[in-house]
């Protein structure tokens, strides 16, 4: 099939940096969101650090109707609405242009429905105020809320689909977006994720006593992938949106083409060999990043930048050893390798979608970002790839072809492949 | 209260649910709140809530079904205050 996807507009509401200007500046010079959460440190929580958006509101009624923001409460939601109609608006668009965008679809994932509207009904159901809780909490409650809130807004008429992969989610949909097009069944899809980390879901990862608790008091430094003093992600919370595009239709329409989508792949290490339920089967890994590979038409030493999921757990090393496998590159040979997750923390099912915004601006402005807090990386990391693939500063170099993984809980995998725009 | 005090107050409890702020100035009992204001239909409950709140009553479902227009919903205001005092 002869049809090409292109990326046109992107937005983000990221832990260091809301909005697509103030994130490239961020990921540029290696600034980190991660902030003390003094809630953390009275629940006793192990971990005392999360990656949080600066992220108003009230901000929400330049996008909104009086109507809709009135009985708006919460923040997974609200992510999901500024990134994605950012997004919208960055690709040339219009909100409340009065069309419906019969050719333009959505594919938009979360992990968690929104936690604020879970805990009125849950509070209100409990003292037997139900007849309180009023019309506007069901829309928030379900899995699809962000999604069915964002196409509302933006008028989509096209595939409308929610959905849930834990930490593959972001990436997923991206790539479930660009199938679409691909196949045909949509000129465009607005993609993306979104993940609000509240007290409740934090202590039940604090509880698998998987994230980082050594750096509470020092919380720039607690999000450490690749490092020897890697002990746990960090949890983060926000959103990524991008709007791909079938490029005849971009081009049609005089849209602004950032890079070019050229495959990818999702898979299942089906939680046998070394993979469970909350680790990836390293056959699993390999299969999906060589099926990506393939889909995308792209041989292995064309890559010149990994986007890793690199979380800063044990699996870090796993997953370099994986990548070095599946690309066959060792040593000097091995890609530049980063992870954004050492400035904003693991976003969870938002992820990828931020992770992938990164990725489309460092192909926009050809650089790779740091690897900030990577000052000792982990000896069993660098003994599989030299220590110069894993920059601790920005570097300028040609970026032409970026593969970007995530792996999630029920040990999914996804693997996208991106390149820069050539005509 | 009288009736044009709690018209009044219902165009503040109506507000956040039109767009329509031209029709709700010239709001009046004949006013109809899904064809007049435009409000979406699940929102009526909505507003019930809200003029419970206000006026400090509670407004049985039965009751709740008569609202259609501003003068039904003043007249169960009035009549639920009533039953309260």
């Amino acid at each position: 099939m002869s049809r090409r996807v292109v990326v046109t507009g992107m937005g983000v509401v990221a832990p260091n940096g809301v909005g697509i200007p103030a994130f490239l500046h961020a990921i540029q010079n290696g600034i980190s969101g991660i902030k003390f959460i003094p809630l953390a440190r009275e629940l006793h929580f192990n971990c005392q650090v999360c990656g949080v958006p600066d992220f108003d509101f009230s901000h929400l009624k330049d996008y909104l109707s009086e109507v809709t923001f009135y009985g708006l409460k919460g923040s997974t939601i609200g992510y999901a609405i500024k990134a994605a109609a950012d997004a919208w608006i960055d690709a040339g668009n219009t909100l409340y242009d009065g069309k419906i965008h019969w050719e333009t679809g959505c594919v938009f994932g979360n992990s968690i429905a929104d936690t604020e509207a879970m805990k009125r009904i849950i509070a209100l159901v409990d003292s037997r105020q139900s007849r309180k809780l009023g019309s506007r909490m069901v829309e928030q409650l379900m899995n699809s809320g962000s999604t069915a809130y964002i196409t509302g807004l933006l008028g989509l008429g096209n595939r409308i689909i929610t959905n849930s992969s834990a930490c593959a989610t972001g990436s997923q949909a991206v790539l479930m977006g660009y199938e679409y097009i691909k196949h045909g069944m949509a000129k465009r899809m607005l993609v993306g994720s979104n993940e609000y980390i509240d007290n409740y879901i934090f202590g039940a990862f604090d509880a698998m006593r998987i994230l980082s608790r050594k750096f509470n008091d020092t919380p720039e430094k607690a999000s450490r992938p690749m490092s020897a003093t890697a002990g746990g992600f960090v949890p983060g919370s926000g959103a990524g949106a991008l709007v791909l595009e079938d490029l005849e239709f971009a081009q049609a329409r005089n849209a602004t083409i950032y890079a070019e989508v050229l495959g990818g792949a999702t898979n299942s290490g089906a939680q046998q060999g070394t993979g469970s339920m909350t680790s990836p089967n390293a056959e699993g890994v390999v299969h999906c990043i060589t099926d990506a590979l393939k889909n995308a038409n792209v041989a292995p030493e064309d890559i010149d930048l990994i986007s890793g999921h690199l979380t800063a757990t044990i699996a870090d090393k796993t997953e370099i050893e994986n990548w070095s496998e599946a690309l066959g590159r060792k040593e000097e040979n091995f890609p530049m390798t980063n992870s954004v997750k050492s400035m904003i923390g693991h976003c969870l099912s938002a992820a990828g979608s931020i992770e992938i915004v990164a990725v489309i601006l460092q192909l926009l402005h050809q650089f790779v970002h740091p690897n900030i807090n990577l000052e000792d990386p982990n000896p069993a990391i660098t003994n599989i790839a030299d220590v110069s693939c894993f920059p601790v500063k920005r570097t300028d170099r040609d970026l032409n072809i970026v593969a970007k993984a995530n792996f999630g809980f029920g040990d999914v995998n996804a693997c996208v492949i991106f390149s820069k725009y050539k005509r | 209260m009288s009736r044009q005090e709690i018209l009044e107050g219902l165009k503040s409890v109506l507000a956040p649910y039109t767009m329509d702020k031209e029709a709700l100035n010239s709001i009046n009992d004949e006013t109809e709140f899904i064809k007049d204001l435009k409000i979406n239909s699940a929102n009526l409950i909505d507003i019930i809530i809200d003029a419970e709140e206000r006026y400090e009553i509670e407004i049985d479902p039965d009751s709740a079904e008569k609202i259609h227009n501003a003068g039904s919903c003043i007249d169960i205001i009035l009549e639920k205050m009533k039953e309260k005092a």
